[in-house]
């Protein structure tokens, strides 16, 4: 058997109760369509699952005072049907509308994806480029912040521990002339692990055509997902142009070092692929919303 | 082992059954509930064979817990059309051909009919990137591409 009592709650007390009277042998459980597998194959182990992800307290997505939120419980499907998303937060809602197939993008959720923590988990490197905070619940009644540059400890390991705690948002800041992108490989468009999964979020100083913020985040060339620090502040340095993408990309290609994968291809690829695609998405995120480039290689934003 | 009482509505009928607290909604469908029309392909969320509609959406039942099901609408391809009277979608599949050994065709056709409640007339790539969690062995996917355009404009035409 590989759970013994499954139980669907009515409000988020509810199963913070039940957390706390099972001590551990009782899990969240969102739309699982990673967690019934991972259950089945004897990865994990519970005797009771709690299902919050019919909580309407725990699905909406919302921007407030230049911040978007999202509840945890939102789904891919609803992610990637949001207007608001795909106006303001691009990376977010191609990362959303990449995750497996409709069928699994109708049940799982952000939520879920973040706890599960897959190391290329496509929500997750939009996120994390976005630099997002998560809210917490305990079940001591407490309640934290946890930013996602700490979140993520190994492949399937995240600081939150759904047999005491309960993620219940997610949000991050909006900026100033704030454009982004995702980009994706993999064999195929659906249901397809990703090769390499590159979130991008720019923040443009038009006046002077160089850039406010760089965020870039690559996965997976390591257990987590991981900010290419040096990169960023190579963007940072000058005013924009084609040879600043192209020292940026050789930045973050210096600082990926995955490992020979039969799923992934090996080291030297993906070495070469984190270049590429860097540079790609770079040009891409510079290209939402107006900012062009022309033959001689100068970026106008 | 003590099983639990599931309740939903299953094809605009209340249903009330026993089940495994750990079952999933595709062990319920086709072992208690006699409906063999969802189908058990890798059984792990990748093929689409055991598509059905909750609240209107395409689920891959096979990972999904019966129990989660409590107090939803489930509708299965028996719940679509009946042999002499068919639903455009499933008629669209018969006269263009779009079915083969017919092992997708349940869940093709469930996912379309989702597909066209939200859009009258989808183009090709939206139609592909509705259809891009069911895996067809045997067909090529043109056919049931072309299906899915016929289906969009005789439904239209009612
Ligand atoms: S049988 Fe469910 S997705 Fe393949
Ligand atoms: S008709 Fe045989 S799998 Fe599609």
């Amino acid at each position: 058997m590989y759970w013994e009592k499954y139980l669907k709650v009515k409000t988020l007390h509810e199963a913070m109760e039940i957390l706390k009277l099972y001590q551990g042998k009782a899990r969240l459980i969102a739309g699982g369509t990673d967690l019934v597998l991972q259950l089945r194959e004897k990865k994990k182990r519970v005797s009771v699952l709690v299902d919050i992800s019919d909580l309407p307290e725990l699905q909406y997505i919302k921007e407030e005072h230049g911040q978007i939120k999202i509840g945890a419980m939102t789904t891919h499907s609803q992610l990637a049907a949001s207007p608001l998303l795909w106006e303001k937060v691009i990376v977010l809602a191609q990362a959303a509308s990449s995750v497996g197939s409709p069928q699994i993008r109708n049940v799982g959720t952000v939520g879920g994806n973040i706890v599960n923590a897959q190391p290329a988990a496509d929500t997750v490197v939009a996120l994390m480029a976005l630099d997002a905070k998560v809210v917490v619940f305990n079940n001591d009644g407490g309640e934290e912040k946890i930013p996602f540059s700490e979140l993520f400890l190994g492949v399937g390991e995240s600081k939150i521990d759904p047999t005491s705690q309960l993620l219940k948002e997610i949000s991050f800041s909006l900026l100033p002339e704030m454009r982004s992108s995702l980009g994706r490989l993999a064999r195929r468009k659906a249901l397809a692990l990703p090769i390499l999964n590159i979130g991008i979020v720019l923040s443009v100083n038009k006046k002077e055509n160089r850039l406010h913020e760089a965020r870039i985040c690559v996965a997976p060339v390591a257990p987590v997902p991981m900010r290419m620090k040096e990169a960023e502040k190579t963007l940072l340095s000058r005013k924009l142009s084609d040879e600043l993408l192209i020292s940026a990309s050789k930045a973050a290609f210096d600082a990926a070092d995955p490992r020979n994968s039969k799923l992934r291809g090996n080291t030297a690829y993906r070495k070469e692929l984190v270049r590429v695609m860097t540079y790609r998405t770079l040009k891409t995120a510079l290209a939402t919303r107006g900012g062009v480039g022309d033959e001689a290689g100068s970026i106008t934003v | 082992m003590k099983l639990e009482v599931l309740q939903f509505e299953l094809n605009a009928r209340k249903v009330s059954v026993r089940v495994k607290p750990d079952a999933t909604l595709l062990d319920v469908l086709r072992e208690d509930l006699d409906l063999t029309g969802a189908k058990r392909g890798c059984g792990e969320g990748e093929c689409g064979a055991c598509t059905v509609l909750i609240d209107g959406m395409p689920v891959d039942s096979c990972i999904y817990p019966a129990l989660k099901a409590a107090g939803k609408n489930i509708e299965t391809i028996e719940g679509l059309g009946t042999e002499d009277n068919l639903h455009p979608v499933q008629k669209a599949f018969l006269d263009e051909g779009a079915v083969q050994c017919g092992f997708c065709t349940p869940g093709m056709i469930l996912t379309t009919t989702a597909l066209l409640a939200k859009n009258q007339s989808p183009s090709e790539e939206e139609v592909k990137v509705a259809l891009s969690g069911n895996l067809c062995r045997c067909t090529g996917y043109t056919k049931i591409i072309n299906a899915v355009k016929v289906a969009a404009r005789n439904i239209n035409k009612l």
